[in-house]
């Protein structure tokens, strides 16, 4: 499948949610933080406590600009560059993204402003109250673009609609309150939490290992490392439920994540290759160390699951699929000739298959597999990371506590080197989300082939350079003057 | 009775009430652009940029919320449109992306680029933006090339058909070749400005400003008044495209005019919106002590704009025409979302005058002074 302009799309496209997801880990991660830290300031009186969560509110500002830019990209890009995306389901797809605005966003854009030019126009209760539901916007427009990305990777509460060509939403409740949303949900954020407390850490050892602003620092240090190590265990528990939801949806995400060809009863997880633990992996998929866990060769050969349920080998489904098409264009031509027979015969011959439909535009099994060392390593990346991050934090927490920080400068420096790291860790994990689930735009409805605008590839490759260059330019800047506004800080 | 039908228009309503907001916040824009023409020092320029860099968010979350909400009620203007005229919408996004980081950036240290560069960045996006949007709304009157074939969906192919497939391979570019398009583009970028100019009048107590700033709305307000003038006369005497009840879109003589005729409500919106724009800015010309003149002439902007994309939907109109091929013109009823989602989203909209309250409380919190230098000089966040 694919071609240049497919590919070009693709690119674009995870250019930008790349860089989104540069930025909005740690818009997250600061909001609460600050807004922590504020209220420390207005329950104590306590100056110092004003000046410091000041200081990461203008971090913060610096960091949102960014985030709000790519972003709107991102939300423009559905339409421009994935058109029958947004008309094949956009009819669930868009509700999401247009509350995101109405709730999320003016909630966010409206008290930012009261939060960076109120102090001294509202009164410290307002003011309180205009962080922490910056923080909230934040969130709440996390909570709904997560929303419409599980409802991408786990499509419930549809009907396939042939007259008008589309799947239509038939129940509203299913689409936003999901449990696998609510999970990704709980991940995302909690993993931006852990980006803030991450960040804020290392910026304090740095300011430590310069011997300066040391009361801010311990002070930060003690608030932000508390809630680094509170997100780290939930980042890992939500993980681990992530890792089920995974295995009942998506199993062919979860074979490339673990670079799984056979699967098997009892299957075993493998830490680096050729290195494993035996049934760990069907303890992570299943909560069973006997359970059964597809490889990517069974989920195309066809296999029974744990619970006795047949799961059809990949070459029956694409047959169903193109069955799936030859009944839609069979209704169409039915419909427009006005044979309300054949349209009926039609409809339910597409009913029966109707759940394969996107099978119909695979053309090899072989593109039903994504990039399993890409994905295999982001996962390592991801988990690997993540367990170190939460032992740094956990020692930077203790050490504070014990008053014993200043004189531990190995621990210092480990905090300050965790920042690249609780980046990399993001964007691995949103590699193993994305890349994971390749060929589908919408699970087992529509590939990314099906999804693309009619555009030609050289557009598309010109506006990437164009972002690319426009993103980076931001990207530097923006580490620049951060660096500049914690060194003279 | 809430109809399928009913629920169309309402959603229509508020996309085009969406639309009247978006084009009263293009003030920030539209002052952006006399950043340099009337601010004479640092100390001018810098009271500009941080008077509107406190309402660029809004300007910035109307633009997202119009994309989500054509998204959620009309998708297929959303994958057509979008996905057809990429260029314009690119250009668009571009600039708003620029402008979104311009303000935070330019006078931090270690900004690589530079203030003057991120203010010209904010010019840029002051006229461009403004523009492109004129000129890309145009089009809900004028017409674009493209079809639409949904039936596409059935071919299975290495790369499947896209269902709406612009007809050119301008991609957009080519609605800057209608003189009318470029009318209501040019007439934005001037409105804008005299909206900015009045929202700075309000907006900064500053004696040496404000009488550049009064002149500046009497310089862009004979312009603007001309081109929108022209476009509005080509309008109402042009040819429309007429949707009949079974769905067939025909070229109609005067038809936005029959439409003007055939809704008295939202010809006396449109009235009243021209009215109170005028009222705005012939006060504030008028009396050198007003400083409303952005509240009247705001106002009377949104309705205006509400009333003008109530005519391009309501009453039997295509709202987004296609010059290519008729039938394959966007109406409301063949490029809404289904009956669920629009009651569903219906329910949501019930939340926006509680939006509307917040905005308003918290925007007249920080503005119940006017802007002056001595509030910059003393304070912690400044642009």
């Amino acid at each position: 499948m694919g071609g240049p302009l497919l590919e070009w799309s693709r690119a674009q496209f995870a250019l930008t949610a790349c860089y989104h997801w540069l930025f909005v880990p740690l818009t997250l991660g600061l909001a609460l933080v600050m807004a922590i830290m504020e209220s420390i300031y207005v329950r104590t009186g306590d100056e110092t406590w004003k000046k410091t969560a000041q200081f990461w509110q203008k971090i913060f500002g610096i960091n949102f600009a960014v985030g709000v830019a790519t972003g709107l990209i991102l939300e423009f890009e559905f339409g421009t560059n994935w058109s029958n995306y947004s008309w094949f389901v956009g009819d669930i797809f868009g509700a999401p993204l247009a509350i995101e605005g109405i709730v999320a966003f003016f909630m966010e854009a409206t008290f930012i402003a009261v939060m960076f030019f109120g102090w001294n126009k509202v009164g410290r209760g307002f003011h309180l109250a205009s962080t922490w539901l910056t923080g909230l916007g934040a969130t709440l427009s996390a909570w709904w673009i997560l929303v419409a990305n599980s409802w991408m990777q786990h499509p419930v509460g549809m009907e396939f609609n042939p007259e008008t060509v589309r799947n239509e939403m038939v129940d509203f409740f299913a689409v936003a309150f999901a449990p696998e949303a609510a999970v990704k949900f709980a991940h995302a954020v909690t993993s931006g939490w852990m980006t803030g407390a991450v960040f804020i850490t290392g910026v304090s050892c740095w300011y430590l290992l310069r011997r300066r602003n040391q009361r801010m620092a311990l002070d930060s240090i003690r608030v932000a490392a508390a809630t680094g190590v509170v997100a780290a265990l939930l980042v890992m528990f939500t993980g681990d439920q992530s890792g089920l939801d995974v295995a009942r949806n998506q199993p062919m995400k979860l074979a490339a994540a673990e670079g799984l060809e056979r699967g098997g009863k009892g299957a075993a997880f493998s830490i680096v290759p050729g290195v494993e633990v035996p049934g760990m992996l069907s303890i992570l998929a299943t909560h069973d160390p006997q359970g059964y866990v597809p490889g990517t060769r069974d989920i195309l050969e066809g296999y029974t699951d744990g619970e006795g349920q047949a799961h059809p080998s990949a070459a029956e489904k694409m047959e169903r699929g193109r069955l799936a098409l030859a009944a839609f264009r069979d209704f169409r031509a039915a419909d427009l000739a006005g044979d309300t027979n054949a349209r009926n015969e039609a409809r339910k011959q597409l009913e029966t298959h109707v759940d394969y439909f996107g099978y119909g535009y695979i053309q090899s099994e072989e593109e039903l597999i994504p990039n399993v060392p890409l994905v295999y390593w982001s996962f390592r990346a991801m988990v690997g990371m993540g367990c170190l991050l939460l032992l740094v934090q956990a020692l930077l927490w203790w050490q504070a506590r014990r008053g014993r920080l200043e004189q531990t400068r190995w621990l210092q420096h480990a905090g300050l080197w965790s920042i690249p790291l609780v980046y990399l860790a993001g964007q691995a994990g949103w590699i193993v989300a994305e890349v994971g689930r390749q060929p589908w735009a919408i699970q087992d409805l529509l590939p990314v082939g099906a999804a693309v605008s009619s555009l030609s590839a050289a557009s598309v490759q010109t506006t990437f350079f164009i972002f690319l260059a426009i993103f980076t330019v931001l990207l530097v800047a923006e580490v620049r003057i951060l660096c500049r506004a914690i060194r003279n800080a | 009775m809430i109809t399928y039908t009913f629920l169309q228009h309402y959603w229509w309503f508020l996309i085009a009430l969406l639309g009247g907001l978006l084009v009263f916040l293009l003030f920030v824009q539209g002052a952006n652009t006399l950043i340099f023409r009337l601010g004479r020092d640092e100390a001018e320029r810098t009271l500009i940029v941080n008077s509107t860099g406190r309402k660029w968010e809004f300007t910035f979350t109307t633009l997202v919320t119009f994309g989500g909400a054509f998204f959620a009620a009309f998708p297929l203007f959303y994958s057509t449109s979008f996905g057809g005229a990429y260029w314009v919408w690119m250009l668009i996004l571009a600039s708003f992306v620029l402008q979104a980081v311009s303000y935070e950036f330019q006078s931090k240290a270690g900004n690589v680029m530079g203030r003057t560069v991120y203010r010209r960045l904010l010019v840029l996006n002051g006229v461009a933006g403004p523009f492109l949007l004129g000129t890309a709304v145009a089009t809900f009157f004028t017409g674009s090339a493209f079809v639409v074939d949904k039936g596409a969906m059935g071919t299975a192919g290495a790369l499947a058909p896209a269902i709406s497939r612009w007809a050119n391979a301008w991609h957009g570019l080519d609605a800057l070749a209608d003189p009318r398009n470029l009318l209501l583009g040019l007439c934005l970028v001037f409105l804008a400005r005299v909206l900015g100019a009045l929202y700075l009048v309000n907006n900064i107590a500053d004696p040496a400003l404000q009488p550049r700033l009064r002149r500046q709305v009497a310089v862009d307000a004979v312009p603007f008044l001309l081109l929108f003038l022209g476009f509005a006369g080509l309008l109402f005497t042009g040819k429309g495209f007429a949707a009949a009840p079974d769905g067939t879109v025909a070229l109609e003589s005067f038809k936005y005019w029959h439409n003007l005729t055939a809704m008295p409500a939202t010809a006396a919106l449109l009235l009243t919106g021209v009215v109170l724009l005028l009222f705005g800015i012939g006060r504030t010309l008028l009396r050198p002590a007003f400083t409303r003149g952005i509240w009247p002439a705001g106002a009377g902007t949104v309705l205006t704009v509400l009333a003008l994309l109530l005519l391009a939907g309501y009453n039997g109109t295509s709202y987004y025409p296609s010059t290519a091929d008729l039938q394959s013109s966007l109406t409301l009823a063949n490029s809404c979302s289904s009956e669920t989602t629009l009651r569903v989203m219906a329910w949501v909209s019930l939340l926006i005058p509680f939006v509307l309250a917040y905005i308003a409380y918290a925007w007249h919190a920080i503005d119940r002074r006017s802007l002056t230098r001595a509030e910059l000089e003393g304070n912690e966040h400044k642009y």
